[in-house]
């Protein structure tokens, strides 16, 4: 394996360190405790230590002698539609009710792809909803409303 | 005979009408979601473990179970049939299978496949059942402490394993722990890193951790380059064997399933390293080395057996000690919780019919899997065609629905979403996100056992050096730390990994 100076690499300890410290800090405002009595704050404070520390060494590692990796292209219509339809069921699934937001979901998600037409994403989120809602709702039972308050029920 | 007493018990629990039923069902959806290209095993229990929620656990976890087998066979359909294994485990039987069903023998590739598994799947059950009581009962002796370094020992362990750096996945499996305490703290009640929400208190849901990391993330990844897939996937015909092929395969079987068996009770993809192993060995000792990669069947009947194998007695430490050998094992940690069980040594005592029907019901499914998935081929050659257009809008949507009644909770659905971004970049940068996924779901016990380990020590930390067990089990951890890290060692370990690259 060759190694070399590797973005990806520094971008993880970069990640790593982000994240890491964002829980030292959050930990620090929780009380701390005595090693008897550890309070809520001291375990995340020393798994987030060790996170800050790892995230260093990978970030340190990936300047001088990192793996080569190639980060390769992102999908970032893909990634964008995805998150989108994601928080939008969460968001809505309350308050319009199962039949919209499946079929709103289902439609986003198809259109992911950057090859799809938007008669067959019309077509293959239909089927998604009809399928799920024999699938969920018909068939497991599940407890959630067809249709929501928004839609005035 | 307590042995068989045990196990007329389990039968007689898992023979029941109701269990044979799900245990099909579960054998029978985990082969189809996992038949479909690009979703491992993981993916495919995280997917279908809610649908279980609503059963009696005995059959909710038998249930699971056959997804998971069903699943792992399925996937290895995929990489013979069409080259794209759902998960590493699986990558070693595309190299000869894949090769042999361009050959034309699809069918013995498949046979081989399942007759494998099916035998290493026997053989791995009764070991399972032999070995499980005596090590429970050494594991209910265990302190809060001898605990605590053995989920330690358990997660360097995996570290040593698994691909790739271990620097990396040091790093996951801390950041793991982390994200693991989010929601409220079990002495005090203190909501931590919940930014004021009411839906995080109860902490971020596994199965968000696992459908984001191992189904968002591997979509977001297959829709980088789209391309029409090449599906060749022709006619598979000739299913069963020649007396030549059937001559073949027998050693390869048994030495396949006795690897898998003994490594797959390791931490963290003990069944990976168990299929690599065993295609290593079988390349080396065969006569005819040249045929490896080229389509012989031993390349195909030992790794699988070997998976297989792995697979069922990965059920070991889960059932004994309640710690995950693999994600999958974390999510079945999930469901027992969601059932009100705690998976340890003491779920052979409280729960015998739970466990040996569990046990027997392996069998069973090994059985059913058999029966199913020789006659059901054509079936899975056409779920194959299924274009992916189609494929990951229903992922991402099923995913979505799943987690969402787990309790429903917006924010487990929310939680997909971040995880998957999250996954898709740590595994872009070169990180695996296996150990993110145990570091998670054993966070939790490390910080129970250290803090009452420290409160019941007074707080003197030389508890864990001067308890044996835990002495012991500490010392091993640096030793598996140690041998992860060597560079020497690396290399040689890259090199059993790279037999298929």
């Amino acid at each position: 394996m060759e190694r070399r100076r590797s973005l990806p690499d520094v971008l993880a300890g970069g990640i790593f360190v982000l994240i890491g410290g964002a829980f030292v800090v959050g930990a620090l405002g929780y009380e701390l405790g005595t090693p008897t009595r550890m309070g809520p704050g001291a375990f995340p404070l020393l798994v987030g230590a060790a996170v800050v520390a790892l995230g260093l060494a990978i970030a340190g590692k990936g300047l001088v002698a990192g793996e080569v990796i190639s980060f390769g292209p992102v999908p970032w219509r893909a990634v964008a539609v995805i998150v989108l339809a994601v928080l939008f069921f969460g968001f809505t699934i309350r308050r319009l009710g199962f039949v919209p937001t499946t079929a709103v979901t289902a439609l986003l998600t198809t259109l992911a792809s950057a090859r799809v037409r938007l008669l067959t994403a019309v077509a293959v989120a239909a089927g998604l909803t009809v399928a799920s809602t024999l699938i969920f709702v018909v068939g497991l039972q599940l407890r959630i409303p067809l249709w929501g308050p928004w839609l005035g029920f | 005979m307590e042995l068989l007493d045990n196990l007329a018990l389990g039968f007689s629990t898992a023979l029941l009408v109701q269990n044979v039923l799900y245990c099909f069902v579960g054998v029978l959806l985990g082969t189809a979601v996992g038949v479909l290209p690009g979703i491992g095993p993981t993916a495919t229990v995280a997917m279908l473990l809610p649908i279980t929620f609503s059963f009696e656990p005995v059959t909710a976890l038998i249930m699971l179970a056959g997804i998971y087998y069903g699943a792992q066979y399925g996937g290895s359909t995929t990489a013979i049939l069409i080259n794209l294994p759902g998960e590493s485990s699986a990558a070693v039987t595309a190299l000869d299978g894949h090769e042999m069903a361009r050959q034309g023998r699809a069918g013995p590739a498949l046979a081989a496949a399942a007759i494998g598994s099916f035998v290493a799947g026997t053989v791995a059950t009764v070991a399972l059942a032999a070995a499980a009581p005596p090590l429970a009962s050494v594991a209910l002796r265990f302190g809060p402490a001898d605990y605590f370094s053995l989920v330690l020992f358990g997660l360097i362990v995996s570290i040593a394993l698994a691909r790739g750096s271990a620097l990396k996945a040091l790093a996951m499996i801390a950041l793991g722990v982390l994200l693991g305490t989010v929601g409220q703290d079990i002495y005090t009640g203190t909501p931590r890193f919940v930014f004021e929400q009411r839906e995080l208190y109860g902490g971020i849901d596994f199965v968000s951790v696992a459908v984001g990391l191992f189904g968002v993330a591997e979509i977001l990844r297959n829709l980088e380059n789209e391309q029409t897939r090449t599906a060749i996937v022709s006619k598979v015909t000739n299913l069963w064997p020649t007396r030549e092929d059937r001559r073949r395969i027998i050693a390869p079987i048994l030495r396949g399933t006795g690897l898998g068996a003994a490594l797959g009770v390791l931490p963290g993809g003990g069944h990976v390293l168990a299929s690599f192993t065993s295609y290593a060995v079988e390349k080396r000792i065969s006569k005819r080395p040249q045929e490896f990669g080229r389509g012989a069947i031993e390349g195909v009947a030992g790794p699988e057996s070997a998976n297989n194998a792995a697979a069922q007695t990965s059920f070991i430490p889960l059932l004994t000690l309640g710690l995950p050998a693999h994600p999958v094992m974390a999510l079945m940690i999930g469901a027992f919780i969601v059932h009100g069980i705690t998976p340890g040594p003491n779920v052979i005592n409280d729960e015998p019919a739970l466990f040996w029907g569990l046990i027997a019901s392996m069998w069973i499914g090994n059985v059913l899997l058999l029966l199913l998935n020789l006659p059901l081929i054509g079936l899975w050659v056409r779920m194959l065609r299924i274009p992916y257009q189609v494929l990951f809008p229903m992922i991402i949507l099923f995913a979505a629905i799943g987690t969402y009644s787990l309790n429903f909770n917006a924010y487990d659905v929310y939680a997909i979403a971040f995880f998957g971004i999250l996954g898709y970049i740590l595994i872009k940068c070169g990180c695996e996100p296996a150990p993110l996924l145990l570091g998670f779901v054993l966070g939790p016990l490390l910080e129970e056992n250290l803090r009452r380990s420290l409160i019941i020590s007074r707080g003197d930390p030389s508890v864990f050096v001067t308890r044996p067990i835990s002495a012991a089990l500490l010392a091993l951890a640096v030793v598996a730390l140690v041998v992860a890290v060597l560079p020497t060692i690396r290399r040689r370990r890259a090199v059993v990994f790279a037999e298929d690259e």
